[in-house]
């Protein structure tokens, strides 16, 4: 049956749109948008005093399949990709095995499409095991359908590596996504470093640890003329880095992830390990200068770098737990309490990191927009819902979040995915 | 008193306030007279049982804690292990959930991982003892040090108090950098810039590379362990270099105040960080501060246990 989505605020940047309207959505695609648009035969939903965006995408994610399926897997996290309003994602290509070659990316496609849910896309390892030394074989990992390039976890420490793989991947407009990450300067560093490394005794990571390879990688970008994403930026260094590159039309973008520019270090002391994560939290000056980059657009996407850890991993010694936390479920919320309500962003700023630069990015056909005839992927927000935080109600198989027990303002009410609601009023469809 | 103890662990002296800290050393002045009668037992912790739950080897301190414990007549259980050995299976967790199912009292735990004693101290009924965690603090250690320096100079407040050595990894350090200054004590760190941690002026300290600054003036000179490992990690060039220019020997001593404290917390690298003629020499409280160990750790053991009546 259609659905026709009824007086929402339509936040559509694609077409430079943000009123009150209805959108029709017919045989998987978006048929129509307009005010007081009148069908019969279709089923109405009424949005009135929700934000009706095009679907939010997820451009880093890890689903933990194949490998760790006991973590997550592309039924449980496109669970909480929906139940946060997601409905397409980017799995980094860190499993087990790699996704270094085309067999396991057909594989991650066939088993994504069983699932059913979501949009389930993957990134292929820059090099073979991400162990920085022999290139993967890009033309056959691109015709199977990788959208990116990333060793995510990890940086590609050689430049000159690096720099091939990008003149390389180049040529199927594919973009490397680069961890940055100086493992020299980072080595055994758990947290931050600073006065609160030095008060609890850890070994910090230095913000330089990220900015010389930012650095680095803008070079590089530059000298191979290939499309360079950094992922998950944390200090105010790297976002000064990027400003400047883009001043110098070098082909780079980035993203950071709500813990962010919602967290700071202080949320590790009492050694909580769930707030242990890399690149680390930093601090305030930091939270500051990445909102400030996500205004003036340095910063163009907002991810999650969704890491489900089982408890086994992280109800360990500080020094030993895994790194990572979840994020999927609360990606979408953290923004509208960060960001939207306290006038970082508007609405179409919100959109525009959570769903237009992530598909512009990975090249998605027809996702981004709203524009009549594009993919029916549509997320529809409450900002008068409300969430609390506990283990009993998140949807992911990992529960490694520093979050527990927080409030949260803003859900997604109804997500649409290929025209079918997939999920409605905490309800999976 | 001032105060009463409320605490069910001893996890760091950063958390402690000074009221709790001379609540402390007060109560260890009483221990320490048991320590000097011929017959050194007490009943006080009759009937509590005390485990030793160490992850890093440890001599001293292990004996210093358990004589503490068998002096007030507790029982007491040695747990030896290793980190490493634990990753193969059962947690940290698992471990201590065991040892509490046997209905201890008191875990006194050393553990090369900062962070590890509180990570069992909410998850544990047992109060627990930090005898150490990684390059986190060492309470009891820096407790002892102030006893030691307080009964010498009958005071702590305005002394000037120098540390040296590798603070970067030093528990030892954070310890007494958290009480000294709680106390008033006007405290100097002073070390290679490789071995000092980052922002550590901020905790109240001064901060010199010049060892000169470092004696000059100085009421107490607190002389670290170099973890002579650190060589090869390019912390510094070699040991003859550290010693040369962090090195306490005879002719740096001239430039000290005629009343100084020299401590250290041992093992002592002879002639790296220290001497033997400094080490043994009339300024030195080393081996005093071994005596002093031991009643501080029946004092924080006296305290925690909640029992009332302290000697019989
Ligand atoms: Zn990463």
């Amino acid at each position: 049956m259609d659905v026709i989505l009824k007086n929402g605020r339509v936040v559509d940047p694609a077409n430079s749109m943000d009123t009150e309207a209805d959108i029709l959505v017919k045989a998987g695609k978006i048929a129509q948008v307009g005010k007081g648009l009148k069908v019969q035969d279709a089923r109405q939903v009424d949005c009135k005093g929700k934000v009706v965006l095009p679907g939010l995408i997820d451009s880093h994610t890890h689903f933990r399949q194949p490998g760790r399926e006991d973590e997550e897997d592309f039924v449980t996290g496109s669970r909480a990709a929906l139940k946060g309003g997601f409905t397409s994602v980017l799995c980094m290509a860190n499993t087990n095995p790699v996704v270094d070659n085309k067999g396991v990316v057909e594989y991650i496609c066939s088993e994504a499409a069983k699932a059913g849910l979501i949009n389930i896309y993957t990134v292929a390892a820059v090099t073979k095991g991400l162990e920085g030394k022999e290139l993967t074989e890009t033309a056959q990992i691109s015709a199977a359908g990788a959208k990116a390039l990333s060793d995510d976890g990890k940086p590609v420490i050689n430049p000159e590596i690096l720099r091939r793989a990008m003149e390389y991947a180049k040529m199927f407009n594919l973009p490397v996504i680069s961890h940055c990450e100086d493992p020299f300067l980072s080595r055994n560093g758990v947290m931050n470093e600073g006065l609160l490394s030095t008060r609890m005794g850890l070994k910090g990571i230095p913000r330089a640890a990220e900015t010389v390879m930012v650095a680095r990688d803008i070079e590089i970008a530059r000298l191979s003329g290939a499309r360079l994403h950094i992922a998950h930026v944390s200090t105010k260094e790297s976002v000064e880095a990027v400003r400047q590159a883009k001043k110098r039309k070098i082909a780079v973008t980035c993203e950071t992830c709500p813990h962010y520019f919602v967290l700071t270090e202080e949320a590790v002391s009492e050694y909580n390990t769930n707030a242990k994560v890399n690149p680390p939290l930093r601090t305030q000056e930091d939270v500051e200068a990445i909102k400030k980059g996500l205004s003036d657009g340095t910063i163009d996407i907002i991810s999650t770098d969704h890491a489900p850890h089982s408890a086994e991993e992280k109800d360990v010694e500080f020094d030993f737990a895994a790194t990572g936390m979840i994020g999927l479920e609360f990606a979408a919320s953290l923004s509208y309490m960060e960001l939207v309500k306290k006038n970082v962003l508007d609405w179409k700023g919100f959109a525009e990191k959570l769903s237009i630069n992530p598909s512009r990015l990975l090249s998605l056909k027809n996702k981004g927009s709203l524009s009549e005839g594009a993919d029916a992927d549509i997320t529809v927000f409450d900002p008068s819902g409300t969430r609390k935080v506990e283990i009993s109600s998140i949807e992911s198989k990992s529960k490694n979040t520093p979050l527990l027990g927080r409030e949260l303002a803003g859900t997604a009410a109804i997500v649409i995915v290929g025209g079918k609601i997939k999920y409605e009023n905490g309800k999976f469809c | 008193m001032a105060v009463a103890w409320k605490r069910k662990d001893l996890l760091d002296l950063e958390s402690l306030s000074a009221e709790e800290i001379e609540l402390i050393l007060e109560t260890t002045g009483s221990f320490k007279e048991i320590s000097q009668r011929p017959i050194k037992k007490v009943p006080t912790l009759r009937g509590q049982t005390v485990v030793l739950f160490f992850f890093e080897p440890s001599t001293r301190t292990r004996t210093s804690f358990e004589l503490a414990a068998k002096r007030m007549s507790a029982d007491i259980v040695n747990i030896q292990t290793s980190a490493s050995s634990l990753t193969k299976g059962e947690t940290l967790k698992d471990t201590a959930r065991n040892i509490e199912a046997m209905k201890v009292n008191i875990i006194i735990m050393r553990h090369s991982c900062s962070g590890a004693p509180h990570m069992l101290a909410g998850s544990v009924s047992p109060s627990i003892i930090n005898a150490g965690d990684g390059s986190h603090e060492h309470p009891t250690q820096g407790l002892l040090d102030i006893f030691t320096i307080k009964e010498h100079k009958k005071k702590i407040e305005g002394l000037n108090v120098s540390i040296i050595g590798d603070i970067a990894h030093s528990r030892v350090a954070r310890s007494n950098i958290w009480g000294l200054t709680k106390l008033g004590a006007k405290v100097t760190v002073c070390g290679p810039a490789t071995l000092m941690p980052p922002e550590v002026e901020k905790l109240g300290v001064k901060v010199t590379y010049d060892i000169k600054e470092a004696i000059e003036g100085a009421d107490v000179i607190n002389m670290l362990r170099i973890q002579l490992e650190r060589q090869g990690q390019n912390l510094f060039p070699s040991i003859r270099d550290y010693s040369m220019a962090f090195g306490l020997d005879a002719g740096k001593m001239k430039m000290a105040k005629k009343d100084v404290l020299i401590m250290h917390p041992g093992p002592v690298n002879r002639g790296v960080e220290i001497t033997p003629e400094v080490a043994d020499g009339p300024y030195s409280v080393i081996l005093e501060q071994v005596t002093n160990g031991i009643a501080v750790r029946m004092a924080v053991l006296y305290l925690l246990s909640g029992v009332k009546e302290r000697v019989e």
